[in-house]
């Protein structure tokens, strides 16, 4: 098994008659993802290397059969393009636009709750299910199907520890992306519990950053509810107070939100943090060993 | 993008808070002739992105022309460090202001909070000292309550004001103000908004004496006024990274550091302390594999005085590392670094990336395979930690 998305996925993407959406939601249907509809208003009755284009989600929903969306769209209609597929009937929304203003997110994170469906996203790379489908920016070559679930705020330094753990032998049930911005449709709380359910996970690699407290929120969570072993690395301990480091999420407030506190909070709920990229994904490969 | 005081108070204005009148001065001269329209006492405010202004001496009361002249003197130009170690800040302005006749010092602000995906209303009666102090001392002192993402209403306003014991007679106009607080934080995109103090004057008008306002920068699309404070960047770096569309933060080390993707710039950064390092910057080159893209990071951190040496490391995703050797060669041929750059190049068609940076050979650049041993080169090369 693996969480999210899997060979039954079946993606429209917003966007997909733009440069960056063709691209990748081509990529993502070489994997074998089932691509199944493009959507862009406008464009409805045309295609993109034979993926049908609709004018709207809730039309790739009863033509195509959608149940996942993509949204690849420009960042100040994105939020309009999330609310859109919330309403359109696919379970699961998938944002990897970067640049949407957060109160826009503030309504949309409350709509998709309401409305019971599960977003991903925004500023995120998307979802990997290894050898079953890829939704988003994910290079796939570096991850190999196997036990080890990796939620994460970054992507490249998802793509750095991938790498690594394929290195060491080792896979994954999933790589979920949660995004860097400071409102994400999920949690790493959100992913967590998908993982402790997944019969294929046996291990969880959680990558956090400054800013907020989504990490020490999931510490809580870890010690009250997890029962798979958990490796967490933290980045930004020397991201000074103040500043956005990338990530319009990661920034520390006045004391809130630094790596330390993160790492305090993790460490103090018995999860393993790594020092670097490289000791995380070791630590992983070898408690995955002994369990 | 956090506001200037006087900024956030001209927004406050805007949605019809009352704040004391001021002017804006940038020399001694225009401070001292702000003061004499204004009249005495006034107050001169060096404006700075951080708290703690009064106590670093940013602050001070003018009685008469002369102490105008002598405290305008004193606090612009002065370097102010944040109570969390945040800066230095110079000062390059001071806002000058009418002096409020204070009764009582309150404190309230709006901020988004991102763990309840929800904005949260905080009211104080122990205005005018470090709030997080207060919190920490005396945490039922601080009313938190979060905003109804369907209405906030001034009797929903006036529960917090109330429960949070500010006088009864000014129970009305403080509910108003933090309805108008909230207002801004809607209409203007912002994130953060905080009033320390809030004053009640002798007259029994409650007026916001300070502005603290962070403005989402993914808004300022629709907000032009706004967006014209961010295009105005004090640091040299920062100002030509903003120019040429890069991610940059500066720090204050002598290693240069350019990474691809935020979380593996951050990590980057840690790697190359924890290596006994000091990063000089954060710069996120994003999918930046064109020569032009690399020659302009290139420039910026070159541009950093203290920088002695200068570490790449590139995790090649989509982003193939062939192209990137490719641009760092070319680079390379338009830029003359004049100290040694480390490349580790990892990922997506390393090896052959790897093969054109060691055919180029190219002086004073040095090949590593991993972050770890790239980290602990380029902090050799750079003379150990600044």
């Amino acid at each position: 098994m693996s969480i999210i998305i899997d060979e039954g996925t079946k993606l429209a993407v917003s966007g997909l008659t733009g440069r960056e959406g063709s691209f990748h939601g081509l990529r993502n249907k070489a994997y074998g993802t089932d691509l199944v509809a493009g959507v862009t208003p406008g464009k409805g009755g045309q295609d993109v290397e034979g993926t049908p284009v609709f004018d709207t989600i809730a039309e790739a929903v009863t033509e195509a059969g959608a149940n996942t969306s993509m949204i690849f769209v420009p960042a100040r209609f994105a939020a309009a393009a999330i609310d859109e597929a919330i309403d359109s009937g696919v379970e699961t929304v998938i944002a990897i636009t970067e640049g949407i203003p957060v109160l826009d997110m503030l309504s949309t994170y409350w709509k998709a709750k309401e409305k019971g469906v599960r977003l991903i996203g925004p500023n995120c790379p998307g979802v990997l299910s290894p050898g079953k489908a890829n939704v988003g920016i994910i290079p796939a070559q570096f991850f190999d199907p196997g036990p080890i679930g990796v939620v994460s705020k970054s992507g490249t330094l998802t793509y750095q520890i991938g790498n690594e753990l394929k290195q060491a032998g080792t896979g994954n049930s999933s790589i979920v992306g949660i995004g860097g911005d400071p409102i994400v449709g999920s949690d790493f709380i959100d992913i967590l519990k998908l993982y402790e359910a997944d019969p294929d996970t046996e291990l969880i690699v959680m990558v956090g950053e400054i800013g907020g407290d989504a990490e020490e929120r999931a510490a809580e969570f870890i010690a009250s509810d997890i029962s798979k072993p958990v490796v967490a690395y933290i980045a930004g301990f020397t991201a000074p107070p103040g500043k956005q480091m990338g990530h319009a999420g990661a920034i520390i407030s006045g004391s809130s939100g630094t790596a330390q506190a993160k790492k305090d909070a993790l460490e103090a709920k018995g999860v393993r943090v790594g020092e670097s990229p490289t000791e995380t994904a070791a630590i992983a490969a070898e408690m995955l060993r002994s369990l | 993008m956090d506001l200037l005081e006087y900024q956030g108070k001209q927004l406050f204005a805007k949605h019809g808070i009352a704040v004391p009148s001021g002017e804006v001065a940038n020399t001694v001269e225009d401070a001292v002739a702000a003061a004499e329209k204004i009249g005495y006492p006034c107050a001169i405010k060096a404006q700075v992105l951080i708290g703690g202004r009064g106590k670093a001496g940013g602050i001070k009361i003018a009685q008469n022309a002369e102490e105008a002249r002598e405290h305008a003197d004193a606090i612009l130009g002065m370097d102010i460090v944040g109570p969390h170690g945040e800066g230095p800040f110079r000062v390059d302005q001071v806002w000058v202001e009418g002096g409020s006749d204070i009764a009582e010092e309150y404190y309230a602000s709006v901020i988004l909070d991102r763990g309840e995906k929800k904005l949260l209303a905080m009211v104080s009666a122990k205005g005018g000292m470090d709030i997080e102090a207060v919190a920490a001392e005396d945490p039922e002192a601080l009313v938190k309550r979060h905003i109804d993402p369907s209405g906030f209403d001034a009797a929903a306003a006036r529960s917090i004001v109330a429960d949070a014991g500010l006088a009864e007679d000014a129970l009305d106009e403080a509910a108003e103000v933090l309805v108008k607080l909230a207002e801004v934080a809607r209409e203007e995109d912002a994130t953060l908004i905080e009033v320390n103090p809030l004053i009640v004057t002798a007259g029994r008008d409650v007026v916001a004496l300070d502005s603290k306002v962070t403005i989402d920068g993914n808004a300022l699309f629709r907000h032009q006024d706004l967006a014209e404070i961010a295009d105005t960047v004090d640091d040299p770096q920062e100002q030509m990274a903003k120019e040429k569309g890069l991610t940059y933060v500066k720090l204050d080390g002598n290693v240069g550091i350019l990474a691809n993707g935020a979380g593996l710039c951050m990590s980057t950064l840690d790697v190359v302390a924890q290596a006994g390092g000091a990063p000089a910057n954060f710069l996120d080159a994003g999918g930046g594999s064109k020569a032009e893209a690399i020659v302009n990071a290139l420039e910026v951190i070159k541009s950093d005085a203290k920088v002695s040496a200068i570490l790449f490391n590139i995790f090649g995703g989509i982003t193939r590392c062939d192209e990137i050797a490719n641009g760092i060669v070319t680079a390379s041929q338009q830029i003359d670094l004049g100290m040694p750059l480390v490349v580790r190049l990892d990922g997506t068609n390393s090896e052959e990336g790897l093969r054109i940076l060691a055919e180029a050979d190219l002086p004073n650049l040095h090949q590593e395979k991993t972050m770890l041993d790239a980290a602990r080169r380029v902090v050799e090369l750079a003379g150990g930690a600044a």
